[in-house]
């Protein structure tokens, strides 16, 4: 078979919308357009049944019931709603936060805007293998602790955190847990009752579904959680979102909700399979390779690599018909390298190499095959051009070197 | 971000990619940049102490697409030059000739700097009026 070009395999950034999830869609542009908060007509009628019956799909998806489940814009939103919800809403409880240093910026910034307002917040660090390690976490719970925002699976480097470990250390000190489980939900088992998790924010797009949608989680008993609404105005979703619902989008959402879960069982042992590929092919052909993050508590899709050496920018340009991102400083505008993969304890060296590969429902062995000839044939040739590999094979210690940094 | 057609053919096709033996007392070898922050560049010249004539240039550069395309312009312009000429070419020029954007002016300034480091280096080397083998002064300095 052939092989179109290019090959996205960047999904940890979005995911193409699968076909069932359109055609699912498609009616809600124009025969049920209706909008769901319209009382008294069958569009209105017709269109909360579609909103309803995605909400049903997406609370499954993560052992919740429906009404647990609120629709927001997407996981951002998720993300700040959870965070300020809870900080406002109990404010008279404490003001501390409990979060971990390779959140994704939706956590990161949101919690630094409530530092400014006199909330006090602990970034715990990571271990080597992006895992966050429990007694710190348990030695930073204060009294004051409201909350504790800790992300189900990382976007750069796949790592699985203790969820479960840390929900049960939650609800014993009576603390809220929030969970960012983007990349997670649809991908592994969630469940929000066994990982006793309070708040999770979701989002369609990296499951299949549309841009622009999205969800959290709010538990109703055992604790219930209550929020202070961001955005103000008709008092949807039980007051904690307001705004006209996005009703084709949502439908899209339950939809994605619906095939990752009937699809997970299989889909997550083939995507695996394709990764271990692509692993064991690239390192059997290539010498300094460093994987970024845990193997073992690792999403099955992820794979991040530093190719030592070779700049990832440089890399990006070499394999141009294949959509990957790297964690080279050249790829931001800031300049600054990863700062998941610092937090890790790569040197910047190394977190200039890296790659993440992002492997999706729709790729294939074939592809897969494809790209590990693309990246191993210009690694060498950027090896050959790289200055740092011929020191390293003369034996320099590059660590040692006196650099001019600029 | 798109790359100028310029950067692209640099990167595709480098020129003068390699190494020189670095000990050589006409060679003077640059090496600027750090790994830290993601680009190492090393430019090598190798120089006519009669005529002060660039005969030969030689880059190897970790780096972006950048940086590769402007080592590599920067060792197509200094042969032939004198090393007074090499001098004096200023990364604006590589700026222009690549159309780097703002982000990577940085690479162009990497490349004078690596110019100017290899002159000096070589320049070093000839410190005193005769030519000076370095590694055996160095042989020599041990006994």
């Amino acid at each position: 078979m052939a092989i179109k070009l290019p090959i996205y395999l960047d999904n940890h950034a979005t995911t193409p919308v699968d076909p069932r999830v359109v055609a699912a869609m498609l009616p809600y542009f124009t025969e049920t357009f209706g909008n769901a908060a319209s009382r008294n007509h069958a569009f209105g009628w017709q269109a909360e049944e579609g909103v309803e019956n995605a909400r049903a799909a997406i609370a499954k998806l993560v052992g919740a019931t429906p009404k647990e489940i609120i629709f927001t814009s997407g996981a951002t939103e998720s993300n700040n709603l959870a965070i300020k919800g809870v900080a406002e809403m109990y404010r008279e409880k404490g003001n501390h936060i409990i979060t971990e240093a390779t959140e994704h910026k939706a956590v990161l910034d949101t919690c630094k805007r409530l530092e400014k307002y006199g909330y006090e917040v602990t970034y715990l660090p990571v271990q080597k293998d992006g895992r966050i390690d429990l007694d710190d976490l348990r030695k930073a719970i204060t009294p004051k602790t409201i909350l504790i925002s800790i992300m189900y699976a990382n976007n750069e480097i796949g790592t699985i955190q203790p969820v479960a470990e840390i929900g049960a250390m939650a609800k014993e000190k009576g603390v809220f847990f929030h969970v960012d489980g983007v990349q997670a939900a649809g991908k592994i088992p969630v469940d929000v009752n066994k990982d006793n998790i309070d708040l999770l924010s979701l989002t369609a797009h990296k499951i299949y579904g549309p841009k622009g949608v999205g969800a959290l989680y709010v538990r109703r008993r055992n604790p219930r959680v209550q929020l202070s609404p961001i955005i103000d105005g008709g008092g949807h979703e039980r007051g904690m979102r307001s705004g006209t619902l996005n009703v084709p989008g949502i439908v899209g959402f339950g939809k994605a909700c619906e095939v990752c879960q009937t699809e997970m069982p299989e889909e997550s042992m083939r995507l695996r399979g394709l990764r271990d590929r692509l692993k064991d092919n690239l390192m059997g052909q290539l010498d300094e390779l460093y994987i970024n993050g845990s193997l073992t508590h690792r999403l099955p899709h992820n794979l991040n690599i530093s190719f030592a050496f070779v700049e990832g920018e440089s890399m990006l340009m070499g394999i141009n018909d294949v959509a990957v991102s790297s964690g080279s400083a050249c790829t931001s505008a800031t300049l600054e390298p990863s700062y998941v993969l610092k937090a890790l304890g790569v040197g910047e060296d190394l977190a200039h190499t890296s790659i993440r590969f992002g492997i999706g429902r729709f790729n294939t062995q074939e592809e897969i095959d494809y790209v590990t000839g693309r990246v191993v044939e210009t690694v060498r040739r950027l090896r050959e051009l790289s200055p740092l590999y011929e020191m390293a094979k003369e034996g320099v210690d590059l660590s040692k070197m006196n650099w001019q940094t600029h | 971000m798109a790359y100028s057609d310029k950067v692209v053919d640099h990167y595709n096709n480098p020129r003068n990619v390699g190494s020189m033996d670095k000990k050589d007392p006409n060679v003077g070898t640059g090496l600027v940049g750090a790994p830290e922050c993601g680009d190492v560049m090393k430019l090598q010249m190798k120089i006519n102490p009669e005529t002060q004539v660039i005969e030969e240039a030689k880059f190897k550069t970790f780096g972006c697409g950048s940086a590769i395309a402007s080592s590599s312009l920067a060792t197509e312009w200094v042969k032939g030059k004198t090393v007074e000429e090499a001098l004096a070419i200023k990364n604006t020029e590589i700026v222009r000739e690549l159309s780097l954007p703002p982000v990577k002016i940085h690479c162009s300034v990497l490349a004078e700097d690596a110019i100017k480091a290899a002159i000096g280096d070589w320049k070093r080397k000839h410190a005193s009026e005769t030519p000076v083998d370095a590694s055996a002064a160095q042989a020599a300095g041990r006994q």
